[in-house]
């Protein structure tokens, strides 16, 4: 058995050098409530990640595969789902005169691009596409902790280092130009729970928003997990039991 | 020893003691248990994931403008992929639906349980039979005896309340939760207290 | 052997008409199996119990995938998000794959170690290649089919291979395609053939399993059963040992699924396809490095170019794997009795570890000065060289150890040993 572990190990290892491949700088370690086997998202600081989003990120990135009725997820109340999807503009039809309209949105649409399509996207940002965010924690090596870092380290290019016009110098971007201007600094959103927005502060705070619009069956699924392990540590120490019990002749 | 090793291999179940046979049995009775446990518990998901999504079940209201529709006219709209009628009723077509005698009924409703304002007639334009689409939207339609809907599939025929009289369908056409938005403007899938007709904000 | 007397009427009734109860019986009951198989010898169920996980998860999921260019991706994160318990079944087939081919893996090398694949079960041991040609088909086909970066390029990479091929492979790889690039008529295709092969496998893993109960299984000292005293029933004795194997298994399973369920996976693969845009590194899935490293490994060949000669190197890797029956004719089956041949044994385990690591690095990168390009090519010559030289050379000069007389010979004298110590006590 343990020759199949080590085998076992030796593949996982395998499977994680490419995770390694980042060409970025070192990311900064922190430590996200949502993490480890009991992890779930802090709720005050996902709420905030969500006025940090709607306040700075929406501008330019879309969230297209969160629907405003996901966020009932996150504590916020049928009202100010409402509230919050009526503030967007959700294009529908065609109604009876074959006309495309727009209405005020509503909790099952999905959270409305900024920009109609990638062209558009491209065309108002110098020919830089501001990527979708929904799955941006799950899509990129590092996950929350290359997010985290990528918000807060935005610093002067080292005198040698020749950085394109229109681009930004960022210490944990591969390749550190990157098209997208610092977009958090202190004081950047006014926070409604009174919460003292400093960079740092904005930058956990969608961190953690964006990690729950990645995965948002991640408490139900870590939920589930230890019931299943404790389930199958119990199913194992009984069936060996019996298989002791059945080969007791044999040996 | 070696030859009641033997035997007991070549059998495949070797003789125990009455103590160890009962231990034995208690053990494969747990394992059991726990295994057909530990089966309906995954048979569920696999069950369940069949069941509407939770993008359909929030997709549960449709807005419609009556303001064009005129007496006696009706249209039909798309409520969660199913047909609703809407019409406008004639005074005839209200009178006729509320002076028959419950008596008459095979599903006994008043004609005021099924309607907000008795000239707009709001249903879900399924027959309960089967499943199909009854004619009487249309001018052209034959509306049946009842001078209501009519059912093509099989011959059930609804009244001006959407009430069934004849043939094999048992209930009348089903009513959705609605609203008036305004005179002019309804809203389907949220009844008049304003609770979404289903779980969709859970 | 004559059908046994079935006490339930209703089980009489049938088994007359449909011999399945009997079939059952003597295959399970009568079966009779080595009583020395130690635990390598579970993975061979866990593999059809993966066949099956693999088989009913991806049913589920096809009842809400879409396949169309256009909706590949957002409909497997509607399964993620909206479909009721569509994670569970989701990560139980992404983290599926892995888990059957490290099983699957596990089971191949045992069948190495032990020498499963010689006389009578050569054919046992050829079945098992095609299933896991098979397998590396679906698992191709299926990586695709969410539409993200990573399937995208995987498949366009892959299909490439196809243009190896002098004069027509053009014309193949287009058909392949069913246009001018990857697209919606490839995702289509890959479609429908991820959810035909499963099948194909089963059907074949049933032939897998005839084979195998013609001459029962091999064991751990690989001499053959000599008489009742050598073996006992499969039932109860294996399956109960398979059922503990599963639990255990799941333990593993479970643990990934619900902890770690993107492990396995690359984190480009949730940006969904852009046909304009490479990501920086492409890797296949980890299951399929080491042959990635063989066919980067191979440089220009006489008259054939790299591109060609690394495709054939590559299928070659699998593709000798029929002919290894007769590549190692030595008449030991176990390592166990052949020191010589369990030293190489090792080395290859180890080639092909190294393989895999290769594979997931850019072949210009280097570890520690050593280009990774040239471990690669050490490694890849090692696996030719083991089983095309090596193997062949062994039967001739290799001394192997004295085997036992029989299967219970070593469990006899263990017994004999303990009845005498406890009469001295």
């Amino acid at each position: 058995m343990r020759r199949v572990l080590s085998v076992f190990a030796a593949l996982a290892s395998l499977a994680a050098t490419p995770a390694l491949a980042a060409e970025g700088g070192p990311l900064p370690e922190h430590h996200w409530s949502f993490q480890g086997l009991f992890g779930t998202f802090d709720r005050p600081a996902a709420v905030r990640g969500l006025q940090v989003y709607t306040d700075v990120c929406a501008g330019c990135h879309s969230l297209s595969l969160v629907a405003y009725r996901n966020l009932a997820d996150l504590g916020l109340s049928e009202d100010a789902i409402k509230a919050l999807a009526a503030t967007a503009t959700v294009a529908d039809g065609p109604n009876d005169q074959g006309e495309m309209f727009d209405r005020p949105g509503r909790p099952a649409d999905h959270f409305v691009k900024p920009f109609p399509n990638d062209q558009a996207a491209r065309a108002a940002n110098n020919g830089a596409l501001p990527p979708d965010l929904s799955l941006i924690v799950k899509a990129r090596v590092g996950g929350p902790d290359y997010l985290y870092g990528l918000m807060t380290g935005y610093e002067e290019p080292p005198a040698d280092f020749k950085l394109f016009s229109g681009m930004n110098y960022n210490k944990v971007f591969p390749g550190h130009q990157i098209a997208m201007p610092q977009p958090l600094s202190d004081g950047a959103v006014t926070y409604a729970d009174g919460t003292e927005a400093t960079l740092d502060q904005m930058a956990q705070d969608v961190t953690t928003f964006l990690a729950w619009t990645s995965e948002p069956e991640l408490e139900a699924r870590k939920r589930m997990g230890v019931k299943v392990i404790l389930f199958l540590l119990v199913l194992s120490g009984l069936l060996y039991a019996w298989k002791r019990k059945v080969w007791a002749e044999v040996h | 020893m070696a030859n009641s090793l033997q035997a007991g291999a070549a059998t495949g179940h070797g003789p125990g003691a009455g103590g160890e046979a009962t231990r034995r049995d208690f053990l494969v009775l747990a394992t059991a248990a726990l295994g057909a446990v530990g089966i309906a518990s995954v048979a569920w998901p696999l069950i369940d994931q069949m069941n509407p999504a939770a993008d359909v079940l929030a997709l549960s209201t449709t807005e419609v403008d009556i303001a064009p529709v005129e007496v006696g006219q009706a249209i039909t709209v798309v409520w969660r992929g199913k047909p609703v009628f809407v019409r406008h009723r004639t005074p005839e077509e209200i009178k006729s639906a509320e002076d028959t005698p419950l008596g008459d009924l095979k599903d006994p409703q008043p004609d005021s349980a099924r309607v907000q304002k008795p000239e707009w007639l709001v249903m879900i334009g399924v027959c309960t039979h089967l499943g199909c689409i009854p004619k009487g939207q249309m001018p052209t339609d034959d509306k049946g005896e009842y001078g209501g809907w009519f059912c093509p599939c099989h011959g059930s025929v609804y009244d001006t309340s959407g009430r069934i009289r004849k043939g094999p369908a048992p209930l009348n056409l089903a009513v959705p939760p609605y609203k008036f938005l305004t005179d002019t403007s309804l809203l389907i899938g949220e009844a008049p207290d304003a609770k979404p007709a289903t779980g969709e904000a859970a | 052997m004559a059908a046994p007397a079935f006490s339930n009427p209703i089980v009489r009734w049938i088994d007359h008409r449909l011999p399945i109860f009997s079939f059952m019986h003597h295959e399970m009951h009568e079966y009779p199996t080595p009583k020395n198989l130690n635990y390598f010898w579970n993975f061979g169920s866990l593999a059809g119990f993966m066949l099956i996980t693999m088989i009913v998860t991806g049913i589920v999921l096809a009842m809400h995938y879409t396949p169309h260019a256009s909706l590949a991706f957002q409909s497997v994160e509607r399964i993620m998000r909206d479909v009721n318990y569509g994670w569970l079944v989701r990560y139980l087939h992404m983290n599926g794959a892995s888990f059957f081919f490290i099983v699957t893996y596990i089971h191949i090398f045992r069948g190495l170690y032990y020498g499963s694949y010689k006389t009578p079960r050569e054919l046992l041991w050829m079945l098992g290649v095609v299933i896991l040609l098979l397998m590396m088909a679906t698992a191709f086909m299926g990586y695709v089919l969410p539409w993200g970066q990573m399937s995208f390029w995987g498949a366009t990479v892959i299909t490439n291979f196809f243009t190896a091929i002098p004069i027509v492979g053009d014309a193949i790889t287009t058909w392949l395609w069913g246009g001018y690039s990857v697209d919606n008529a490839t995702l289509n295709r890959f479609f429908s053939l991820h959810y035909l092969l499963p099948f194909v496998i089963l059907a074949v893993v049933g032939v897998h399993v005839m084979a195998l109960h013609r001459h029962g299984s091999n064991n751990p000292l690989g001499i053959d059963m000599k008489g009742p005293q050598d073996s006992i029933s499969f039932h109860p004795y294996y399956t109960v040992k398979d059922y503990f194997g599963i639990a255990v298994f799941l333990l593993f399973y479970a643990g990934f699924v619900f902890f770690a369920p993107n492990f396995f996976g690359e984190p480009d693969n949730y940006i969904a396809a852009n046909p304009l845009s490479t990501p920086p590194h492409i890797v296949p899935e980890w299951y399929f490095l080491p042959f990635y490293a063989i066919l980067r490994a191979v440089p220009d060949l006489w008259i054939i170019d790299a591109k060609l000669a690394g495709v054939i190197a590559m299928f070659g890797s699998i593709i000798l794997l029929f002919f290894l029956p007769w590549l190692d004719h030595s008449p030991v089956r176990s390592a166990r009795f052949r020191p010589a041949y369990r030293f190489f044994f090792w080395v290859l385990v180890l080639a092909c570890l190294v393989l895999g690591w290769v594979g997931a690095n850019s072949p210009d990168a280097s570890f520690h000065g050593v280009p990774f390009l040239w471990i690669g090519r050490i490694a890849t010559s090692y696996y030719f060289l083991h089983f095309l030289v090596i193997l062949p050379i062994l039967g001739y000069v290799e001394k192997p150890k004295p085997l036992p007389l029989s299967i219970s010979e070593p469990v006899l004298k263990r017994t004999a040993y303990g009845a005498k110590t406890m009469e001295k006590a």
